[in-house]
């Protein structure tokens, strides 16, 4: 709080001698530059990301100071307790109408809890339990030495293949810093689409990024390829964090302001700046539509959308299993979250200067995710391409601009993160000598050897590629519905292109697992725990009663499909 | 009340299809009973419209909603007046005998409980079919309709032929099937609804133009259900099923649904004068073709097939002549429901009785060793020919009386045809009576392989054993049905005819006209009678005053092509089937070269486009940031330019 009080004394102190603070301008006292108010805090309303902030924070201190044999059970325990707590309170805010008539900016200015926040937050807190399941399981791995391990390596420093390494795996080592650091990229990440300034969006980004990055590194198998892709994203991250943040220094150097709702009333018009020492730079269309556009394309590459998707494939490839899976599905709800409020708060009245630009991304996304797809050998990259694909479908309905829009962008990102899930849960089953065998090849003939484990993935590939009947095809439906509506007819064709080209390679797998003879050394399905087992569960429900019965949940979208400013 | 009409068999096809073999030992009792209970509720409900005035008697019972969508109103209701009335006693009534004599026939078929299953089903979907107040709902027990005859034609699916004739059956009746539907769109496009009281209601309002269409549709659907040219190959080889099936098929369901489907639609015939003509040449057409048929067939159910074909035509005939004839056509189709349920399940007997043969040259003589079952198909026999007193003598000869009504040539040719068809009819019946149950006993003539119709064939297999057949009676639970169903085929007719009770009963719903005869009714059955004789006697000439061969005699041109079914399959064959095949031979061309040069061009491209795309992505860390960075570029340029422009 030191760091707080300082900036606060400071922009105070300096609010006289005329030179601008953002944290004054933050908390909207504007009128009273000399005087600090005391910052006000809806702790209800913040309850799920400060309980998810609290349990990570609690993990931390447990990895220090348990010992190693207590870790592993009190940090799932306090993972899930947290995640559950802190649904719990999503649930308890939403049915005291903080989704729809009570929405209100909280957190001095910084957070706006309304109904696509809460929408979101639920959807991610999901996501995280179900991503634990995956984190914690210990059955697939042979044990080591006589401990169960999971899919992490047993000491991320020691040197991949070195002496260390090998001492470390005698000793059962495991890494149970997984478990905060899935709990700090959650509550960040719970923060990002709720973040109503740009300062607090870059904060959220860097809060669940850092712990993402480290995710990515820490392989028990194939550590080298791990290390690269976590290296790769955080270089590629850092880079478009930059983005980001240059982007943010452009528009409050338009707007003197970093506040959605405020940057979205100079750009109306509504409020003029009166600040003199911006007064060379307020009102410059051009900071304002390269700010923009910056900003926006530190969310795309979060997506990972064309052109800003090419660490996807290595990264996805790369990291543990577990971590893709949660990565895949947490990542996009949040930064679509994001998206959306930036596009729907702040820059609703540039919607004729970005819809075109977006528009190409959209394109480019869609059928760039799914041509590259249909040559790809390894399974981890081919559902890598497919979520660039996908990003392309879920911008179709981000550029529809309208209620719909929203509210079928937010049910996509809830069907499509529990497909993503129980697809790659399904990958991390299928070994054999050196791991999980990703090469499309071992896939061969899988259906005659576990036929239920191939029909589960097939479920989900169908969804992917939006077959009737599967959350998938209800969630294409609402967003290409949403963006023939919102003028986008074109784009709609497109997404429909590009929907038949996935269908082939989605289908192709599925010919591979069934209608191929199986391969005599190819790969064993392991039997797993209880959590995988019910992570897949899981997954097929929600796809088949999303896809049976998607109205209710439509509808639950629909009420949360509101902004507020 | 209504819809237990329908619950209570349907129930019964449920219970039986999905409770296991537990039930294998009572199921044909509960199937028999559930049939029963449906027959009692018909009484019952029956004592009850009795009970009202003729205006009032109609009943309707709305069970729940089934497609409430604005603008498109779909209800599972009934309506139960008159004529759908007389339908669920003739289904009920004749079924459940059917059941009970099928209890005895199926004895020793391992499957007996899921044949009572599908017996069941056929009850429920016929009941259906008639009980719906609205055409979608009728189509649904058409349908259903279709999928019992299905199951229980090819219920001896091991036998080839039964599985053909099952498949033909289906497929000759989705034509039908598909006029039914496009009838009942045009309903919906031109009324705006498919309930029958608007429909028929307002049918006077539509263009003759739109009724006509909607009237030859609907034409087409009884073609197919009814058997009627050009629909009517399928009846022929339905024979493959068991005997009671056929009875049922051919007596009190299927069949007699095309009957009901066009007289219920009275209203929009009788806008459509077009149509009613078109109605009137199927129904004569059939008529004689079926007669025809009849009359060369060795098979004894095979002759009785082309009678039915034959009656039912006289019945579309009579309902093609508008009100005139509804009342009659309704009338024949009960009558002949009591005389062709008992010569079926007559014909059953004496295959039960004799190996399962069905070649009446291998008959002969049978009198002395059935003697009910002789009686009772005796008196069906006579009944069918319009033997004077009994039941079809009065309903046919109203039909010819009405023919002749008709007025102008139309009404000369009509009455003549039917008066042909009463001699053939009375001719191909004396015949079959003539060669299973007098003259000579040639089953007692050593065995040979019948060089006659190939399409008798699946009876070889019983011929093939050298075992002598021992004719006998059947047992009480086959012979009771048969003697009810005799009494009906006496009386029944007389006692519709005495004051003109069934006309009467019936004219709220179909209403009736008197028509008006050129020629006087007493000269009419005068015709009618002498036709009777002249049918009779010709046959007696041929068959009962020299010996049968046992081997079939090559015949004449018209004998071998009736034999042949009048060569309905060879042209369905050259016409439909070859065109079909070579339709789909181009198109099969036309998919291969066309279709997939095109989707394999597209693959190629998209997969080679994919192999070069995917050479971008070259795991240098570099080349990716060097790529955001150019997004970024020209998507800040694209922006800034869309602001330019």
């Amino acid at each position: 709080m030191t760091g707080i009080t300082d900036l606060a004394s400071a922009g105070g102190a300096s609010g006289a001698s005329g030179v601008p603070s953002l944290w004054t301008l933050a908390a909207g006292a504007a009128g009273a530059g000399d005087k600090l108010q005391a910052p006000s805090i809806e702790y209800g309303k913040l309850s799920p990301v400060l309980i998810v902030l609290g349990a990570a924070a609690l993990g931390v201190v447990i990895d220090a100071f348990a010992p190693r044999k207590a870790r592993y059970g009190a940090q799932l325990f306090v993972v899930l307790a947290g995640l559950a707590a802190a649904f719990a309170a999503v649930i308890g805010l939403a049915a005291s109408g903080v989704g729809s008539s009570k929405a209100q900016i909280a957190g001095m200015g910084a957070l706006a809890i309304d109904g696509p926040t809460l929408f979101l937050q639920g959807t991610l807190l999901l996501v995280g339990i179900v991503g634990a399941f995956t984190f914690a399981e210990r059955r697939l791995e042979p044990a080591a030495h006589g401990s169960r391990v999971d899919s992490f390596a047993a000491q991320p420093a020691s040197v991949p293949g070195g002496e260390g390494e090998r001492e470390a795996v005698k000793a059962g080592w495991t890494t149970t810093e997984v478990f905060p650091l899935l709990m700090f990229a959650v509550g960040g990440m719970m923060l990002f689409p709720a973040a109503n300034d740009l300062l607090t969006l870059f904060i959220a980004l860097e809060v669940f990024s850092l712990p993402l990055y480290l995710l990515c590194a820490l392989a028990r198998r194939r550590r080298l390829l791990s290390q690269e892709a976590a290296v790769k994203y955080f270089l590629l991250g850092a880079f478009s964090s930059a983005f980001l943040l240059f982007g943010t220094a452009l528009l409050y150097g338009y707007a003197g302001t970093v506040n959605y709702s405020g940057i979205a009333r100079v750009v109306s018009g509504a409020d003029a700046v009166s600040d003199p020492v911006l007064a060379d730079t307020t009102g410059n269309d051009a900071l304002l539509l390269i700010g923009g556009a910056l900003v926006v394309m530190g969310l795309l590459f979060k997506v990972g959308a064309v052109p800003f998707h090419m660490w996807t494939p290595d990264v996805y490839q790369g990291a543990p299993t577990p971590v893709t899976g949660f990565m895949a599905a947490a990542t996009k709800v949040a930064a679509f979250g994001a998206l959306l409020r930036l596009l729907y708060v702040v820059l609703p009245g540039l919607r004729w200067d970005w819809r075109p630009v977006m528009w190409g991304v959209a394109i480019l996304t869609m059928l760039g995710g799914a041509v590259v797809a249909i040559t790809q050998t390894d399974i981890k990259r081919l559902l890598a391409y497919s979520s660039i694909a996908h990003a392309g479908f879920l911008l179709a309905g981000v550029i529809a601009t309208s209620e719909d829009g929203i509210s079928s962008v937010l049910f996509y990102l809830g069907a499509y993160s529990f497909v993503t899930l129980g697809a790659f849960a399904v990958v991390t089953l299928v070994r054999d000598a050196g791991g999980e065998a990703t090469h499309l090849s071992k896939w061969a003939g899988l259906g005659r050897r576990s036929p239920l484990l191939a029909a589960v993935f097939a479920v989900f590939l169908l969804a992917f590629a939006g077959i009737p009947l599967t959350s998938g095809f209800a969630g294409k439906f609402a967003v290409f519905k949403a963006a023939a509506e919102g003028g986008a007819g074109a784009l709609v064709v497109v997404g429909v292109i590009a929907s038949a080209i996935a269908a082939f390679f989605y289908l192709r797998v599925i010919v591979l697992m069934f209608f191929s003879e199986p391969q005599a050394d190819g790969p064993s399905v392991a039997v797993p725990s209880v959590m995988t087992t019910s992570a897949i569960a899981l997954g097929v429900v929600v796809t088949v009663v999303l896809g049976v019965a998607p109205q209710y949940f439509l509808d639950l979208a629909g009420q949360a499909g509101v902004f507020v400013r | 009340m209504i819809g237990l009409l329908v619950g209570v068999p349907l129930l019964g096809a449920a219970v039986l299809l999905c409770g296991g073999r537990r039930l294998d030992r009572s199921g044909h009792w509960v199937g028999t009973l559930l049939a029963a209970v449906s027959f009692a509720i018909g009484a019952a409900l029956f004592a009850s419209m009795l009970g009202e005035s003729a205006g009032s008697r109609a009943m309707h019972s709305k069970l729940f909603s089934w497609v409430p969508v604005e603008g498109f109103q779909a209800d599972v209701a009934f309506q139960l007046d008159q004529l759908s009335m007389t339908f669920v006693l003739l289904i009920t009534g004749v079924g459940t005998l059917i059941h009970l004599y099928s209890v005895g026939y199926m004895e020793h078929d391992p499957a007996r409980r899921r044949f009572f299953g599908y017996l069941n089903l056929f009850l429920a979907a016929m009941l259906l079919l008639v009980l719906a107040d609205n055409y979608l709902l009728l189509y649904v027990g058409w349908e259903g309709v279709g999928l019992a005859s299905y199951l229980l034609i090819g219920f001896w699916q091991h036998k080839p032929t039964a599985a053909t004739a099952a498949k033909k059956a289906f497929i000759v009746n989705r034509v039908g099937d598909a006029g039914l539907a496009i009838a009942i769109f045009l309903m919906f496009t031109t009324f705006g609804s498919f309930a029958f009281a608007p429909v028929l209601s307002s049918a006077g309002d539509a263009s003759e133009g739109k009724l006509t269409a909607i009237g030859l549709m609907l034409l087409l659907a009884a073609c197919g259900k009814s058997a009627q040219v050009p629909l009517q190959s399928w009846l022929g080889d339905a024979m493959e099923g068991p005997t009671p099936v056929s009875a049922l098929i051919h007596a009190a369901t299927m069949v007699t649904a095309g009957v009901y489907l066009i007289t219920r639609s009275g209203a929009i015939f009788n806008g459509a004068p077009d149509a009613q003509l078109v109605v009137v040449v199927v129904g004569g057409v059939t008529l004689l073709f079926g007669a025809i048929v009849g009359c060369a067939k060795d098979d004894i159910k095979k002759a009785l097939a082309g009678s039915t074909m034959s009656q039912i035509g006289y019945m579309i005939l009579a309902a093609g002549l508008g009100p005139i004839g509804y009342a009659f056509a309704i009338m024949h189709l009960v009558t002949h429901g009591f005389f062709k349920a008992g010569l079926f399940l007559g014909a059953g007997s004496v295959m039960h009785g004799m190996n399962d043969e069905v070649d009446m040259r291998r008959y002969g003589g049978l009198r002395k060793y059935m003697p009910v079952t002789f009686v009772t198909f005796g008196l069906g026999y006579l009944a069918i020919i319009g033997f004077p007193g009994l039941s079809g003598f009065f309903s046919k000869d109203q039909i010819i009386e009405a023919a002749f009504a008709k007025g102008g040539t139309e009404g000369w040719i009509l009455g003549a045809v039917t008066l042909l068809g009463a001699a053939i009819t009375a001719y191909y019946m004396t015949r079959v009576m003539l060669m299973t149950f007098f003259g000579e006993e040639r089953w007692r003539q050593a065995p040979t392989p019948s060089p006659a119709e190939p399409d008798v064939e699946p009876a070889a297999e019983t011929r093939g054993e050298h075992a002598e057949p021992h004719p006998h009676e059947s047992p009480k639970v086959m012979t009771i049905p048969m003697i009810v169903l005799a009494f009906g085929s006496v009386f029944a007719g007389g006692i519709f005819k005495a004051g003109e009770s069934f006309v009467n009963w019936l004219e709220p719903v179909t209403a009736f006209e008197h028509g008006h005869s050129p020629v006087s009714a007493s000269a009419v059955t005068a015709a009618t009678v002498v036709s009777l004789v002249i049918g009779v006697g010709a046959a007696w000439f041929q068959y009962g005053r020299k010996p049968v061969p046992v081997v079939a005699p090559r015949g004449n041109l018209l004998t071998r092509a009736a034999r042949r079914d009048l060569l309905q399959d060879d042209f369905n064959h050259v016409v439909l089937v070859s065109g079909g095949t070579h339709l789909t031979r181009s198109l099969v061309y036309v998919d291969h070269k066309v279709v997939d040069g095109a989707v394999n061009g597209t693959a190629a491209t998209f997969g080679g486009l994919s192999g070069r795309l995917r050479r971008l992505q070259n795991g240098f860390a570099r080349s990716y940031a060097v790529s955001m960075f150019g997004g970024a570029a020209v998507l800040i340029a694209a922006t800034l330019l869309m602001r330019a422009v």
